[in-house]
Parts: C-alpha cells; structure tokens; sequence
C-alpha cells in the first residue's frame, strides 16, 4: 500500500473526496452570499437562518402535506425565495445607503428572530428527515465506501453552482444585473427597474441557501442551529474567494472543502480553525481575496 | 434628558424586582426552588421548560396546598452561559429568597454555581450536568448530582457492549472537558473488561457539522463499535451520517450520552439498533406511564426524559424533607438540609428505591438501552427494549476514588 | 481637565450619582456586570468610534486578560490589584502582536482578519491546559486588594470596580483629547491626508489598538474577579458580537453610548431569562428596531435631539 505523509494513500483520497463535498455545501452558501454582496452590498448574516429554514421547508413539506424530497428541492427554494423577497422589500431595503456594519446587524437581529421561533414552535432536538429511497445505500469505489447521496450532492451543487455563474456572467440578465451593480441609475436611466432586480436577486440568493438546506436535511440534524455551524466558515469563504466574487466563492469552497478534509485526518482538533488560518495568510498577502478585483 | 431616561430605566429595573423582594418578606417567605437551565440553545428539549413542568407537578403531587406548605418554583434560562448564570443564582439567593437550585446542564456552568450555593449555604440539586467532578474533585456539602454522570455512562453502555462481545472500539469525541473524560472513562473500563481501543478522533466542538470524515477512519480501523463521546445536535449528526456510511450495518453505535428526545429527533429507521443509557423511560412500568400522562399535557409536546424525571423526583424528596425539618430549619441551613435528605431514603414511582452517598451522589439504577425497529413501535414515542440493568451501587464511582475533599475515607 | 464639554461635564456627574446610588437600589452583582461589559464596550469604541476600525475579534483580548488574571489569582495567589494589571498587560501584549497583523486593513478587511485572529485565540484557550478546556478556570478566589481590604464583600467589590470602571472610562476620554487623539482623528476622516502631513498613520492606529485593547484585557481581569471564573464565553466570538452591539446600541463614538448600551443588553440578558425561550427572539427585534430606526444609538439620539455632544 502506498504511504503519503504516514497515512495510508487510498485513505487519504478518500478523505479528499469527502472534503470535496463539503466543500460543495461551503461553495452553495458562500454563493448565494456573494451575490447578495455583489448586488445588494449587505453582508447577509441570516444566511445560516434561511439555509435552516430551507431544511425546516422540506421537512414542513414532507410531514404537512407529504411532498417527497425531489418536489422539495425545487418548492422550498422557491417559498424561502419568497420569503427572502417579502424581507427585501420590508426591512432590508431601508439599509442601501449605509454602512455594511448595519447591514450585518440587521440581518444578525433577524437571525435571531428566526432562529428564535423555529426553537419555540420545534424545539431544539431537531427533526427527522429521511434519505430519498433512491439515493440510499452507496458505491464501492474500491479505496473507500461512498454513499450514492453524497454523489448527488456533488453533482447537484456542482450543476446548480455553474448554472448561477453562467446566468450572472453570460446571460444578458446576468450582463444588466453587474451593470446595475457598477452604476445603477445608468442602468436605470435606460428603462432597467432596478430595484425589483435588487429584491430579485436577494431572493435568488436566498434561494440558494435553501436549496443547500433542502441538500443537507437528510445527512444534517434537522435543527434551529443547524446554519449558525455554517455561517463563520462560509463567511471565511467568501473573505478568501473575494468579496462579491461568484467564481471565487465556488472555487474558494470546494478548496476549503478540501483543506478542513485534509485537516481532518491530520490535526482534526484544528479543523475548523484551518479556515481561519487561510485567511490571515490570504488577507496578509492578497488583501481584496484570492479571485477579488482591486478595487 | 439623559438624567430621566437613565433614571426611568433605573426605575423600570427596580420596579422589576422590587415586589418579589417585597413580597417574599410580606408572606412569611415561601420555599423557592429556582430551576435554572437551557431554554433558548441546543439543551432546550433534554432540559429546558419541561424540567420546570415536572418540579411543579411535585409540589403538586406531594399536595404542597393541601398540607398548608407556601413553596413556589420559578426558573430562567442561564443561555449556556457561566457568568450569567452566576449572576443569577447570586440575585436569586441574596434578593429573591431561593432556597434551592435545580438542573442546571453545562458543565462549565454546573460547576461554576459550585462555590456560590456553598459560600451561600443553599441547597444545589443537579440534574441535568453530566461531569463526575462534581461530585468528585469538586465535590460540596451542599450538592446533590440526581441521575447520571460522565462515569456511570461509560461503565454502563461501555462495560455492558464489552460484556456482548463488543470489545473493540473506535471513539468519536467532541473536543472539551465533557467529551474527553467520557472517552477516557470508557476506554478505562474497556481495558479494565479486556477490550481495545483501536483509534480515536477528537473533533472541533461545535463547529462541526460533518463527521463523514472520522466515520471513514472508524471504519478503516475494523473496530466493532463506534463508541460516540458527545452531546446533542453532534450525536445526530454522528449517527444520521454513520447511516449514510452503512455502518450501523457493520458496527454497533454507542451513544454515550443520549436521550429519548435524540432518538424522537433521529426517527427509528436510522436509530434502530443503537444501544444508550438512561436512569430513566416513560415507558418503563405503570408509575412511570403515569407521571408521563400527568405531565405531558403541559408539556411543549416533548416526552420527559431521565433529566426531566430527575427534577421532579429531587424535588419531591426535598418537599419530603422540608415537611419533616420545617421549612425555618430549612431554609437556615444548606448543609443541614442536604444531609437530611442523604439520611433518609429516596423513594419515588419513577427511580423507585435509591441512596443518597456521602458524596452527594444520588445511586440510582442505570438501565441499558437498545433502541426499537420500526416494526417493533407499537405508538407514539415508543421507543427502548431494556438489555440490561446496573444497580446504582455498581454504576457509580466508588467514593474512594472521587477524593471529595470533605468525605473521611 | 478631561476635556468635558458643559453637557458632557453635567452627563458625567449624573454617571457618578448614579454609580453610588445604583448598588442601593440594584443588586450589586448585577452591576458589576453592567460596568465591565461597560469598560469594555469603552475599549471597543475607541477603536470603531475614534479610530473608525470595527474589530471583530475584541472577545480574544477580553478572554484572554480574563483567563490570566483568574490564573494568576488561583495560582500564583496573587493581589487582585496585580491580576487586574496582569489582565490588562496580557490584552496590550496579544493587541500588539495581532494588531501588527491586522492594523494594515481596513473596514470590512480589517473586521474579517481581526474576527480569524480571534478565532485561532479562542482555539489556543481551547487547548491550553492552564485555561482548564470547556470547564474553565473555577473557584478563583476573590481575595484581598492591595492586601488589606477584603473583596468578598459584595460591596466592596463593587466599589472597587466602579473605581476600575472610572479609570478605564476616563482614560478613554483622556485618549481621546490629547494631541495623539487628535491626529486619531485625523486619520479617521482623511487617511491619506494624515499620511502626507508627515504622520506615520499605522503607527497611530496600532498605539490606539494596543491602548483598546489593554482595556479590554483589564475588563476582563475585573470580570474574573467578581465571578471567580473564566470560562470559554469570554473567548468567543458571540462575545465580540455582542461587544459591536452594546457600542451600536449606546451609540458609535460617543462617551456615554457604550456605558448605556452595557446596561441596556446587560439587563435584557439578565431580566428576561425568565421568559426563557423569547430571549433571543427579543434580543432580536429590538437590534432590529434598533438598526432601522435608531441608528444613532440610545446616547447620540438623545444628543442629536439635545443638539450636544454626549
């Protein structure tokens, strides 16, 4: 058997491929918060909030009206997108003009509030959630056991992460929205409605961190903290990536994925302080992050 | 405009407090018995409001109106927090007449409430903290630990799963105090029965959300048992993924610490199998079915656990006391009463007959657990076949080795 | 001779009056935590208030003075006067060391670099031995001040802290109106303007840090002290949350704001634990509230009403 570094080599691949897919989760939310950044210039604290709701959503569906996970991963980002628009339009609208420090208070209020209303209506406990039928059980890759539900993951953040670079970078909605974000009575002036763009994208990113939430119930405690474990990490990651940079964020993610994973065999007691080790190293050296543009 | 803002905040204060204190002198000062716990963090369902639900249905219960006694129970939520937690107790023995403190998980927190009921001479009954500490190195005159500890977890579900032939292990361990010392209290008894420990990870607590990592490691060491050293949200997520993984198929899950609550949270289709210790299960004979469909109605739709159960029978053993002492007595002197209620002994429908040590260590039976199939549940919360039972003798700690600085050995 | 305005001079004493009347009506313990959640939100806003630095990572200096200063107490059995400046010198030395890291940042930047420094902090007292992991450092005795007055006497300590508080509090403001609080800011409102009359503005800015953070070293000294414990809570960075709430509460660079903004999240935390699992939902709305509609926070509304300067 081959040795790398004292660790046996088809263990240590396994391990980077589970870091890998974490990563996956670490490259959805902190996409979902580098679009928010980008466009709306608010540093969303209730991510971890919405992810939880997201899970909660799919966990509402399934026991209130028995809609099965695949109708879930497309329903409960659109109620909790929903939800995200409802509270652009209410509350964080108000918030433009001022300093990101609001921003981030606000939202951590509104963290609070929800967090604190899913523990009173549910407990802390957290609520079962079962695997898809047809996602049980698991490949025999040979080097490790790999469970087929984290294939999926895998390949479905990795579709849905492209498919939201793709939509900002190459569609002509994508071409308005950066437009709006350079200068946005410019774009407004030639007939754009920007601020339903604003409460659009909001929504989307929202979104986003649902669809990660509705992806973690079955393998995640189902439970009202169940985003805060999230939230530093994924902050750390868009810090890195760049702020505001959508492919930054997704390659940032699945590096780290990778990093905490190799920590993990190694040092486990400091795996989830590597993130922040990177990032002092990151931010002495490359101050606007590794895919950020100097401003 | 500052002066009267600030000053009608002061006001506001001490409107607040002032006719607890004014009407704790007026009444001839009743018994209060403060429950201080987790009502808003991760230990809200094994604590929380129904630990305060079942203190009352004692005083109900134990017919405190009828026999004239004056005893009320008020509570707060410590947010997992020590110094809060200090500043509390301390407000609740020096203003607010608190005779007695009950629950209080945490261990951090537990153990800082330690020095103030005895520098205040109070009655600290603990149900809900897990650390033997306690009621060893840190042990108090003034203290009572009612159901569990860290080392009664580990020879019950450990020396029990070695006994079946489980005796190679794999542990996953949160990194703090509390996790540590489960897993080495385990690995010693482990030893001890001729078992192995062939590996261990100890990971980031709490930030950890993905264990997929570690159950590879458990699974590449060929051990038969993954032995589980955390809390909460951690041991769900530990055996949702060991799941995933298929290893409850090829290992057997010890959850060293875990409640029924954790397996209502897990859904018998994946906690099916896995083997855990409670002192206590609704479900266990007709009082304990009883005192469930008492309680429940009142209850945030949350069955009562050990942790539960243990605050209603302290509390019921401290009523005993004061009807025998007289609640002046009582209320004179911490130390006194606690060795009132070490004399005489503890007998209740729900832990039946037990004994108070010398210690403060409450010897209650320990029962080993394994969780249902699906096909065996026959209703709600149906949920533990009984494998085996410890006698409180032979769980706990022998006095000897807990060096309590105030026991003569 | 602190370079009080009128209005401020007459809010001063009317803190005074009420510091000694306070532990009269309130329970002194309870105010001992407001005044050392009070000195270190003062610490914290000299950095976000006058330098225009938010720290996100200030939980690590308050921690750590907290955790020294109950050690050497419980071990070295130490004056409480010596744990306190023991408190305080830990929190200038790791301010220094991680403000040389930090200092080159700024905003969003420099909240994200302070917020990891503070993480690999919090994970060192984790697993240090002397800090005694999740189960803290218990059962620091209170002791003796210089040797002769007995502290476990709530009121004695009480006394005591409010003198600490005082000192930190008027240290601040003293920072504030000295030559080197001017060119503060002056940095603060034209960096690069600083920079060309022949300052040397990182310098400054880390002086001051190191200054915030020596508060906020002692605060946490003083906290040990009265709850004879040190614990992980102190170290987190929902500590350095909340520190960033209480100023914003209070109000972001005034010298009142961060004393009123302690009490104000000191007893919400404290009276509404008995409404149990409402806590945070509260906690919640009335940042909220706070956020949308009083942005000044409670003490520069107030002033900004007044037309002064508080």
């Amino acid at each position: 058997m081959i040795m790398i570094f004292g660790i046996p080599g088809p263990l240590l691949f396994g391990q980077l491929l589970l870091g890998l897919i974490n990563g996956a989760f670490y490259a959805m939310l902190s996409l979902g918060l580098a679009v928010i950044f980008g466009m709306l210039n608010i540093i969303n604290f209730a991510h971890g909030a919405l992810f939880m709701m997201g899970a909660f959503a799919s966990w509402m569906l399934l026991d209130y009206a028995g809609i099965g996970y695949f109708p879930a991963l497309i329903l409960a980002p659109l109620l909790v997108g929903a939800f995200g628009i409802f509270l652009e339009k209410t509350i964080i609208s108000r918030l433009y003009k001022l300093d990101h420090l609001y921003g981030l208070l606000l939202t951590f209020g509104l963290s609070l509030v929800i967090e604190g209303l899913f523990r009173n209506a549910y407990g802390s406990s957290g609520l079962p959630y079962r695997i898809p039928a047809i996602l049980q059980g698991a490949f025999n890759l040979g080097f490790m056991y790999l469970p087929i539900y984290r294939g999926w993951v895998v390949v479905a953040a990795l579709v849905v992460c492209i498919s939201t670079w793709a939509i900002i970078e190459k569609t002509s909605l994508g071409a308005t929205l950066r437009a709006a974000t350079e200068n946005a009575p410019l774009v407004q002036a030639f007939g754009v409605n920007v601020p339903r763009l604003i409460t659009l994208t909001y929504g989307g990113g929202v979104a986003l961190a649902a669809f990660a939430g509705v992806l973690a119930a079955p393998i995640y405690s189902v439970n009202p903290n169940m985003g805060t474990n999230f939230i530093n990490t994924v902050f750390a990651v868009v810090v890195i990536g760049g702020m505001g940079s959508i492919m930054g964020s997704i390659l940032t993610g699945f590096g780290l994925g990778v990093v905490e994973g190799l920590c993990k065999v190694f040092y486990p007691q400091a795996s989830a302080t590597v993130v922040f080790v990177v990032m002092v190293i990151v931010l002495l050296v490359r101050p606007r992050g590794l895919f950020g543009k100097a401003a | 405009m500052l002066l009267t803002r600030r000053s009608a905040l002061t006001t506001v204060a001490a409107a607040t407090t002032l006719p607890l204190i004014r009407r704790a002198r007026a009444q001839g000062a009743p018994i209060r018995i403060g429950v201080m716990n987790d009502q808003s963090g991760p230990y809200t369902n094994t604590t929380g409001v129904t630990s305060v639900v079942c203190a009352k249905q004692a005083l109900e219960d134990f017919g405190v109106a009828t026999k004239g006694m004056n005893v009320e129970v008020i509570s707060a939520d410590h947010q997992n927090k020590p110094d809060l937690a200090v500043s509390i107790a301390r407000q609740w023995f020096d203003r607010d007449g608190v005779d007695v403190l009950l629950d209080v998980p945490t261990s951090s927190v537990a153990l800082a409430l330690q020095s103030v009921v005895r520098e205040k001479n109070k009655v600290y009954l603990n149900v809900g903290a897990a650390t033997s500490a306690l009621t060893g190195s840190q042990c108090s005159p003034n203290f009572i630990h009612w159901t569990y500890d860290t080392y009664m977890l580990s020879k019950s579900t450990g020396g029990a799963m070695v006994k079946a032939g489980g005796d190679t292990w794999f542990f996953m361990t949160a990194d703090y105090a509390f996790g540590k010392q489960l897993q080495s209290d385990t690995s010693d008894l482990i030893v001890k029965a001729g078992g192995k420990v062939l590996g261990s990870a100890l990971y980031p607590f709490p930030e950890t959300t993905d264990f997929s990592s570690f159950l590879v490691q458990a699974q590449a060491s060929g051990a038969k048992v993954l032995g589980l050293a955390n809390a909460g949200g951690d041991t769900i997520n530990s055996i949702k993924q060991a799941a995933e993984f298929g290893i409850n198929k090829s290992m057997k899950i010890a959850g060293l610490l875990m409640f029924v609550n954790d397996v209502h949270a897990l859904g018998l289709d994946i906690a099916q199998g896995l083997n855990l210790t409670e002192s206590f299960y609704w479900d266990m004979n007709e009082g304990t079915r009883a005192f469930t469909k008492r309680v429940l109605p009142k209850t945030p739709k949350n069955y009562p656990n050990s942790i539960h159960a243990g605050c209603y029978s302290a509390t019921l053993h401290y009523l005993k006391t004061v009807a025998d002492m007289g609640a002046v007595e009582v209320r004179k002197d911490g130390v006194a009463t606690v060795n009132r209620m070490k004399a005489m002994p503890v007998e209740d429908e729900l832990f039946g007959k037990s004994k108070i040590r010398e210690d403060g260590r409450n010897l209650v039976p320990a029962y080993l657990f394994e969780v249902k199939k699906p096909s065996e549940s026959k209703g709600p919360w149906d949920y533990y076949n009984l494998k085996v039972t410890t006698s409180g003798e032979d769980v706990y700690r022998p006095l000897a080795d807990g060096h309590c600085s105030f026991v003569k050995t | 001779m602190f370079g009080f305005s009128r209005a401020q001079s007459i809010a001063f004493v009317v803190m005074l009056v009420l510091i000694v009347v306070s532990p009269y009506v309130l329970y002194p313990v309870f105010l001992m935590r407001v005044l050392c959640a009070a000195l270190f939100a003062c610490a914290f806003n000299l950095m976000i208030g006058y330098v225009g630095l938010l720290s996100f990572g200030h939980a690590a200096f308050f921690g750590m003075g907290s955790y020294v200063a109950a050690w050497t107490m419980k071990v070295w059995h130490v004056d409480a006067s010596i744990a306190v400046i023991f408190g305080a010198l830990t929190g200038a030395v790791l301010g220094l060391v991680l403000g040389y890291l930090a200092i080159r940042r700024s905003g969003i930047y420099f909240a994200m670099i302070t917020l990891a420094l503070a993480q690999m902090v919090y994970f060192f007292c984790l697993e240090a031995p002397f800090t005694g992991g999740e189960d803290g450092i218990q059962q620091v005795p209170r002791g003796h001040l210089f040797g002769f007055i007995d502290l476990s006497n709530d009121m004695t300590m009480y006394w005591v802290v409010a003198a600490i508080f005082l000192g930190g509090f008027l240290l601040v403001h003293r920072i504030i109106h000295s030559p080197f609080g001017q060119v503060l800011k002056g940095i603060r409102e034209n960096e690069p303007r600083a920079t060309s009359l022949g300052y040397r503005t990182d310098d400054y800015k880390l002086i001051a840090f190191v200054l915030s953070c020596m508060i906020a070293g002692a605060a946490g000294g003083t906290k040990a002290l009265v709850f004879g414990i040190a614990t992980l809570t102190d170290v987190h960075y929902s500590t350095s949350g909340e520190v960033v709430l209480t100023t914003l509460l209070g109000g972001l660079g005034t010298v009142f704001g961060p004393a009123m903004g302690a009490l104000v999240v000191t007893s919400m935390e404290n009276y509404l634990a008995q409404f149990g699992a409402w806590v945070t939902v509260t906690q919640g709305v009335i940042f909220m509230i706070c956020v949308l509609a009083f942005r000044r926070g409670i003490i520069g509304e107030i002033g900004a009403f007044l037309k002064i300067s508080l």
